[in-house]
């Protein structure tokens, strides 16, 4: 009932916009406007042109500075994204100057120069220096826009500090894994025919590889504020990107080519719940790149914790092959020695597995 | 094709006309036609039916993304089984209608719909020939992109859904069913499809620019041809050159899908297993994918440019400011839209020193773009405008090229792309640049050029209704995305719930989608006056703009073969508009300048002296 009642009334909407159009075009014929060369709709035209950019610039200005609910920049949480937040401004300063003084050129001459009985319009082919000048200015203000944001590119995407905090990100469908080097600081092997989602290994450890022994997981992203991370981004299945609004971080995740990404995180996770007075904070790391069904829900959290914190929480954490015993199969037989003494297999106090490794590391 | 082939040619087109002109089938008129008007319109009219349902795609969306709760219940008649028993849109659906909008929209409506339309319908018209250099192969490319139209058609009603990668559709996850159902049958489909498009797209490629190159009126030399002309050979060559490119793409992508090769795939574990391709980059696609890529920007975008021009000109009563200006900047494009693909893939892992030198290559772009733009307002300066549907169409793409273009300054340096690539912003920023400013060409192309098409005029009234309901919709619809994309909101996502940084703007989101849905109700406006006017419209007069180009000096409805004489000869540029001592405010190309002793220049008087009038008659007895 209630879908026949919509139905008929589009129905009659319909039938009386079209009697209404019937009408006005008779009027129209009647008042012979089809004779004349130009109605005075020209002069509504006009003017709509001007209420449209008045209205228009209103909005945009409006909007702009505070007129939306909440604020559309996000937070900075990391130095490169001071330098690139900066730039953005000014090219946003530039092509707002741009796109202001050319729509009201646009829209203010299309008024001015509207349609008058007996005007003729100017002829007015070419002036040669006039069309040099507007090429060699964008030029220029392009080439400084362009240098200064090579520069920041450069010093973003040059070679991570030697004592950054290296740590593995994996994408897969549809989460994030982090490997963590362990206590020798080394990543170890990986090998894609060696994942083995029923022992928990999921992003292909190749425990042929002695730094492997006492490589962990995460399942969140702890980093360390104030230093170095540099993170070295994999995918297994398709591609996934690695996205995080706040640190201004983004590298695609390819299968089969390793990818990277380094940063100093500057706030802490705690200090941005003070900052953002949102006690329920988390810097949320996002797959931007299209991924399969649930894509829009593929994500983790990321910690930033103040450097102690991070040494204790890391120091606190297992090798992955301790959680997993079922693990040691893959090991080979000539390394299982060390896996027990890396991998802290047969104590249960972590500390002291760290320190044997290390004292392994050094003697190589 | 040598000079008298070409006569050789007219003479037939002649006898057509003036002998069998009657007897032609129904069949042979309108469907398997070769006349290149006909097949302009063949062109729009599918393009127009892929326009409503691109558009459809979107609101259904938009009403997603909008209204997150809504149920969506009553499209179970339409949608079956992907809206589920909830009354939600499926996931996946939601990836395959995004892919679907945004391939229907890129090559079915601007590129077939724009190019195959208006290159159709004005090449011969104004260059002043009787038809295409190949008429067949014309008829061919029309039936080739029909063709294609229907593959893709049918993969809408797959039960594993169309493709769903989206329009890029980057490999593995396009080549991988177990990634994603829509990468199973609708993938094949949607390949097969393009290969369809790519030829047709190439069939009349090669056709244009063998007519603008060869089939010209006499006295239509290069520096004559109306900016339209120009915009519509350069579109051409430049698919011309990518196209095969995407060809080669989708090609090694079918092999990698079918026939086990390592293209694009390298250690992927999926499904529980380890696939044995080694070796193969991703990184190969999408560089060959955005080789054509972004040409195709230009693709789409060039044509509405030249007809904007050519409508700017007509209806500022001006010439077009700095013609010669306008064509090194289309050809500075055009060169440059070939070296500059990989600014789509600064955070793809691409090595950072080719990031940089695709940033330098990229911003170059922009300075051809700026001076179009500043040369178009130019033009408006002092003119003595009419606005007719058209000419507001086209301001409103000027408008728009300028509000997306300014963006692409951020997104074409790397260092900011990092924060922006693949958000909301890019979606704003593209749909205004290329998807809004192109969708207007097409829109004035049509309103101007409909007397032409049909003989009747479209009616004035409802085009100004639709001009400034859809101008101040796409402002409305897009141009709040440039908010949430700098909040870092990612494209292609179903919801936005899942993040606590995204769970703004939830009320922007549903303003967004009730304009989007106004902005396409909006378009049956146009739709109705388009299919009224064809039958009930006003009948047109010869030249109802009073514009200076050839078209308008054929019959009202012209015949196969356009003039039912000789064709003009061209005495001058097309933008004799308003000159100085002239009695009317335009001279069309075809009046000598020995007519026009008091409007002409010095250098004009010169020539008018040498030149050689063609009476009609004398010509058509020398062939
Ligand atoms: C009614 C008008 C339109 C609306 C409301 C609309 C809206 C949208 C939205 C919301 C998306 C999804 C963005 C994402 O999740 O990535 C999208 C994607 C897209 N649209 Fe439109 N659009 C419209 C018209 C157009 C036009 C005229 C074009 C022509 C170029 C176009 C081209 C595209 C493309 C290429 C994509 C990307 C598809 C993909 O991600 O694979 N759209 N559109
Ligand atoms: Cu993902
Ligand atoms: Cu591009």
């Amino acid at each position: 009932m209630f879908n026949l009642i919509i139905v008929v009334a589009i129905v009659l909407i319909l039938a009386i916009g079209y009697t209404i159009f019937r009408v006005t075009t008779l009027v129209g014929i009647a008042k012979g406007d089809t004779q004349k060369r130009v109605t005075g709709a020209n002069k509504v035209q006009a003017a709509l042109c001007v209420v449209f950019l008045v209205a228009g610039l209103f909005g945009f200005f409006y909007y702009s500075f505070g007129g939306l609910d909440d604020s559309f920049i996000q937070p900075i949480a990391s130095e490169h994204g001071v330098e690139t937040d900066k730039w953005f401004w000014i090219t946003m300063g530039v092509t707002c100057f741009v796109f202001i003084l050319t729509q009201i050129l646009l829209f203010g001459f299309s008024f001015k120069y509207q349609y008058k009985e007996g005007n003729q319009a100017k002829f007015y082919p070419h002036n040669d220096k006039l069309e040099i000048v507007w090429t060699a200015i964008p030029a220029v203000v392009l080439a400084i826009l362009v240098i200064s944001g090579w520069k920041i590119w450069v010093d973003i995407t040059g070679p991570a500090p030697e004592e950054s905090e290296v740590i593995e990100v994996y994408g897969y469908q549809y989460a994030f894994a982090f490997r963590y080097p362990g206590a020798d600081k080394q990543l170890g092997d990986y090998d894609y025919r060696k994942i083995d989602p029923i022992n928990n290994n999921q992003v292909g450890i190749d425990y042929s590889d002695k730094a492997a022994l006492d490589d962990f997981m995460g399942r969140e992203l702890h980093v360390p504020k104030g230093k170095p991370v540099h993170l070295k981004i994999r995918a297994r299945d398709v591609i996934h990107s690695v996205y995080q609004p706040n640190f201004r971080l983004q590298m695609n995740a390819v299968p089969g080519l390793p990818t990277r990404f380094w940063f100093v995180p500057t706030k802490t996770t705690a200090e941005m719940r003070a900052e953002t007075g949102n006690p329920d904070f988390n810097y949320e790391l996002v797959c931007n790149k299209i991924c399969g069904k649930a894509h829009f829900s593929m994500k983790a959290i990321i910690v930033v914790d103040e450097p102690e914190d991070y040494e204790k929480w890391y120091n606190e954490q297992e090798a992955l092959l301790k959680q997993n015993p079922g693990l040691m199969a893959q090991v080979p037989d000539n390394l299982r020695e060390v896996a027990i003494i890396s991998a802290d297999l047969e104590n249960n106090d972590s500390n002291q597995g760290v320190a044997n490794s290390e004292s392994e590391n050094s003697s190589l | 094709m040598s000079v008298t082939d070409i006569q050789l040619q007219e003479n037939t087109a002649h006898d057509d006309h003036h002998d069998d002109h009657h007897e032609q089938s129904f069949i042979e008129k309108y469907i398997f036609s070769t006349d290149h008007k006909t097949i302009a319109k063949q062109f729009l009219i599918t393009g127009i039916f892929w326009a409503i349902i691109g558009g459809a795609f979107s609101v259904i969306f938009r009403l997603q993304l909008g209204f997150p709760d809504m149920t969506l219940e009553w499209l179970k008649p339409i949608l079956g089984k992907w809206i589920d028993e909830g009354g939600k849109l499926d996931q996946e659906f939601y990836l395959a209608l995004v892919t679907m909008h945004g391939t229907i929209m890129v090559f079915f409506v601007l590129t077939a719909g724009l190019s195959g339309t208006f290159s159709n319908f004005l090449i011969p018209l104004q260059i002043g020939a009787r038809d295409m250099a190949s008429g067949f192969m014309n008829m061919l490319s029309y039936w080739f992109f029909f063709l294609s139209s229907v593959i893709m058609f049918i993969s809408l009603f797959l039960e594993t859904g169309p493709a769903a990668g989206g329009w890029t559709i980057y490999p593995p996850l396009s080549a991988l069913p177990q990634a994603i159902q829509g990468s199973a049958g609708g993938m094949t489909l949607w390949l097969v499809s393009m290969v369809f498009f790519i030829a047709s797209t190439l069939l009349g490629g090669i056709n244009y620019i063998t007519t603008v190159i060869n089939m010209r009126t006499e006295g239509m030399s290069f520096s004559r041809l109306p900016l339209t002309i120009w915009a519509f050979f350069i579109t051409a060559v430049i698919g011309l050159l990518s196209f095969p490119v995407l060809f080669s793409a989708a090609l090694l992508l079918v092999f990698d899908r079918s026939l086990g090769t390592s293209f694009y795939l390298s250690e992927i574990f999926i499904g529980g297993e380890a696939l044995p391709n080694i070796g193969g980059s991703p990184i190969l696609y999408q560089h060959l994918f955005w080789f054509l890529g972004h040409p195709e920007v230009y693709i789409v975008l060039l044509p509405a440019l030249g007809i904007t021009s050519e409508i700017i000109s007509t209806n500022s009563r001006k010439p077009i400011f700095g013609y010669r200006a306008m064509i090194g900047s289309m050809l500075a494009i055009a060169f440059l839209s070939f070296i500059v693909w990989a600014h789509h893939m600064f955070v793809s892992g691409l090595n950072p020193f080719l990031g940089s030198i695709f940033m330098f290559l990229t911003l170059i772009i922009a300075v051809p773009s700026a001076v179009k733009a500043f040369n178009y307002i130019t033009t408006l300066w002092k003119g003595n405008i009419v606005f007719t549907p058209a000419m507001l169409f086209s301001i409103g793409l000027v408008s728009f090229f300028i509000s997306g273009g300014v963006t692409g300054i951020f997104l074409g340096n790397s260092a900011l792309d990092i924060n922006l690539h693949d958000t909301y912003f890019v979606v704003a920023h593209f749909h205004l640049v290329m998807g809004s400013a192109s969708f207007f060409g097409l829109l004035a192309g049509v309103y101007h050029w409909f007397p032409k098409m049909f003989g009747r005029m479209m009616d004035e009234k409802l085009g100004y209704i639709h001009f400034w309901v859809t101008f101040v919709g796409v402002y409305l619809v897009f141009f709040p995305l440039h908010y949430i994309g700098i909040a870092g909101f990612p494209r292609r996502y179903y919801a936005f719930t899942n993040f606590d940084a995204f769970s703004a703007f939830t009320d922007l989101n549903t303003f967004v989608s009730v304009a989007a849905i106004l902005t396409f109700g909006a378009q049956f406006i146009f739709i109705f006056n388009f299919f009224y006017s064809m039958f009930r419209g006003r009948k047109a007069p010869a030249n109802p703009w009073r514009s200076n180009t050839l078209e308008w000096t054929t019959p009202r409805n012209p015949g196969h073969g356009n003039w039912p004489g000789a064709i003009p000869k061209v005495y001058r540029w097309p933008y004799d508009y308003s000159k100085p001592g002239a009695e009317e405010d335009f001279i069309p190309q075809h009046i000598p300048l020995s007519q026009t002793p008091e409007s002409n220049l010095e250098e004009e008087n010169e020539l008018a002296k040498t030149e050689e009038v063609r009476e009609s008659k004398n010509v058509e007895d020398s062939h």
